[in-house]
């Protein structure tokens, strides 16, 4: 019986300990989203408000160079209308391919088929995986239980960085620097993008600091897991599927070795 | 093929006479399906099945995966972004593949701790161990390779660390380390070659499946008494045996489906749970990140090659004796690669008469302090080699190679083991006895 505590100890403790990282330092405080556990999924508002802020306030610098147009029409995500998606892209500027008339490399009218930019300067990184590419806290010390339970804190760290500035600013070797609590280090390089009412929203939504930061990790979650909501439905389909066989393989089983065991 | 006495196929069709005299593979299928397995194996003895559906499912994932990637150093991280968003089922495909490899780890480690409680390894079974051990090794292998092909950050640096280990061997190191990566360091080179050993790996281990199932189906199978099948007549081994099919099909069916139950809500929750973070970030070569931490299979080994740093005295007194030959990195790459060659001697360095860890009531002990080794170990590789960690490794270590170099030759002198059941019948009776009007 011991022998198989200790093995399934080992099968927990496996799994507590995944390579630990990231935030060191900075505090992430905790943000609730609707797509959090089981069971969540994106707020399609949420994330139609979160374009807006990423349009109006970070598109200035950051690309999301993975991200189609076409996918903003997408169930399961912003799911804007097709013509408003047109709209959207038609908005933009996209690069010359081989395949387009014109020379290669001049600027045309984007279509939905086309990407996101790139970020349009090297010192912003592109945004299409920062919510995948950050994490929260670990702990306690690199277990990693944190994580399972709360979620790996992606979308948190977007929303503790846009939050966390004190208001101090260094200069360094002619650059200035921006203190902020969620950066590892402590100082960033990104002036404070969002402020209150930085943004509108046409549903009357409150855009405080909090709501807007909230609202654009939303997105930007969603941009880096573009089908979590068809994941989450297929994992639990699987899941329950694979709990039915079970049973039943259970019985079959009980029932096989029954004469073998004395027990029919 | 196995040499417990058992029914042996006879073709009874006109067609089945006919292939069976030209090919016969009705008689490879019957006796390996219905190979006699000891009616006493616990539910430690299904990691096996577990394996070989590991096996399988990472092979078919990774070839339809393989249709859509690019081992391109410009294109390989947007070809996983195309698998993700716009390859249909694709998200499904690359999260089973990433958390396929973590469950076929989980399952292998299992398997192995089991074979070291229960004494699988002793005679006549070392060469089933041996082979075991190289399958573990093709897969650590296989492991590394495809964790580079995303080209992210941990990719690329992990792929710089781990090649670097050759460059650590003295005399040939530089030049070897170049020849695996193809260049002075990890590139398009690299990237090419190790998806296409990536891709050829996982086919050597499937070989190796083979030879580890031949090898155990000549022996049979261990059992948690470790005391051998009868084998003086049919009748006997009858006694001691019920044969795979149906008994053990079904019932490692049922585990393989509870336990791909538990994987499946893996992929439902927290897909990216064991995954790394910074691994999102496509590589760069400009940007080493903080720190550089290998996939959490990896992570007691990697604790280990991490332990024997430069101020441990028997890094300092090999250094000594080889005029500087052996250097603290050396050193480390030496006791993470011996650390899993005093595994694979095992079935030599045990010296006790009795096999199975059941009736060794000392054993135990020290075994049960092995797994709790390596669980601290996992954590030490985990952590960045500061504070208490460097010390806490190499206990760790230590005990890694006290374990298997001191205690198991000694513990077969010193140990006044149990008497086991005298056959396995007597084991299962005593579990189910057998009812009074038989």
């Amino acid at each position: 019986m011991i022998k198989h505590t200790i093995l399934t100890a080992l099968i927990t403790l496996g799994l507590a300990a995944p390579a630990a990282m990231a935030a060191e330092g900075g505090e992430i405080p905790d943000t609730a989203f609707s797509f959090e556990g089981p069971f969540g999924t994106y707020d399609q508002m949420q994330l139609q408000r979160g374009l807006q802020v990423f349009t109006e306030v970070c598109a200035s610098c950051h690309g999301l160079q993975y991200v189609a147009y076409r996918t903003l029409a997408d169930e399961g995500g912003p799911h804007l209308p097709e013509d408003q998606v047109k709209a959207y892209a038609a908005l933009h500027e996209t690069p010359n391919t081989a395949n387009d008339d014109g020379e290669l490399g001049e600027f045309r009218t984007a279509t939905p088929n086309d990407h996101f930019g790139q970020s349009n300067f090297p010192g912003a990184p592109d945004l299409s995986l920062m919510a995948k590419s950050r994490a929260g806290f670990h702990g306690p010390a690199g277990t990693g239980i944190n994580q399972l339970l709360y979620g790996m804190g992606g979308p948190e760290y977007i929303v503790a960085i846009l939050t966390g500035y004190t208001g101090e600013t260094k200069e360094e070797a002619g650059a200035i620097f921006y203190e902020n609590t969620a950066f590892p280090g402590g100082w960033i390089a990104m002036s404070p993008p969002i402020a209150d009412d930085i943004v509108e929203y046409a549903d009357g939504h409150s855009a405080d600091l909090h709501h807007v930061s909230a609202d654009v990790a939303a997105f930007l979650m969603w941009t880096a897991e573009p089908h979590l909501n068809a994941r989450k439905q297929g994992g639990f389909t699987a899941f329950m599927v694979l709990l039915l066989l079970s049973v039943l393989l259970y019985l079959t089983n009980k029932t096989l070795w029954a004469k073998a065991k004395r027990k029919a | 093929m196995s040499g417990i006495p058992h029914d042996h196929y006879e073709p009874k069709s006109g067609f089945a006479k006919w292939l069976d005299s030209r090919l016969p593979i009705g008689g490879l299928i019957y006796n390996t399906l219905m190979i006699p397995t000891p009616k006493n194996l616990n539910w430690m003895w299904i990691w096996g099945i577990v394996l070989a559906f590991c096996l399988a499912l990472q092979i078919v994932t990774g070839i339809v995966l393989a249709m859509h990637y690019i081992p391109h150093v410009d294109m390989a991280f947007a070809s996983v972004e195309h698998i993700m968003r716009d390859v249909r089922g694709g998200h499904f495909l690359r999260y089973l593949h990433a958390n396929g490899a973590s469950l076929f780890f989980i399952a292998v480690y299992l398997h192995i701790f089991r074979g070291l409680f229960y004494g699988s390894y002793k005679a006549p079974r070392e060469i089933t161990w041996i082979i075991g051990m190289l399958i573990y090794l093709a897969m650590m292998a296989t492991g590394f390779l495809g964790y580079v092909l995303p080209w992210g950050q941990m990719s690329f640096w992990g792929a710089t660390v781990i090649t670097g280990f050759f460059g650590a061997i003295p005399g040939v190191g530089e030049t070897m380390q170049a020849w695996l990566l193809g260049g002075p360091a990890v590139d398009q080179p690299t990237l090419n070659r190790f998806f296409s050993l990536h891709y050829l790996l996982p086919f050597v281990i499937a070989g190796l499946v083979i030879v580890h199932i031949w090898a155990f189906h000549t022996t049979g199978n261990n059992n948690p008494t470790g005391v051998e099948v009868r084998r003086g007549s049919k009748d006997e081994a009858k006694k001691d045996t019920l044969p795979f099919w149906p008994y053990f099909v079904i019932k490692d069916l049922f585990a393989l489906v509870v336990i791909l139950a538990i994987f499946a809500a893996v992929i439902w929750t927290t897909p990216n749970y064991l995954g790394h973070p910074d691994n999102y970030i496509e590589a760069n070569a400009l940007s080493t990140p903080t720190h550089i931490v290998p996939e959490w299979y990896y992570l007691p080994f990697y604790a280990i090659l991490r332990a024997f740093t430069a101020d441990v005295w028997a890094v300092q007194f090999a250094s000594l004796i080889t005029g500087g030959i052996v250097t603290a990195k050396f050193f480390g790459v030496v006791a993470m690669f011996g650390a899993i060659f005093v595994m694979a001697l095992v079935p030599w360095l045990d010296t006790s008469r009795v096999r199975s860890g059941r009736y060794r009531p000392a054993f135990r002990w020290w075994f049960y302090l092995l797994i709790l080794d390596f669980v601290v170990l996992t954590w030490c590789g985990s952590q960045p080699a500061e504070g208490v960690v460097p010390m806490i490794s190499l206990i760790g270590s230590t005990y890694w190679f006290g374990y298997f170099i001191v205690i198991l030759p000694l513990l077969g002198v010193f140990e006044k083991p149990l008497t086991p059941p005298a056959t396995i019948e007597d084991d299962f009776d005593a579990h189910y006895p057998p009812k009074p009007a038989e």
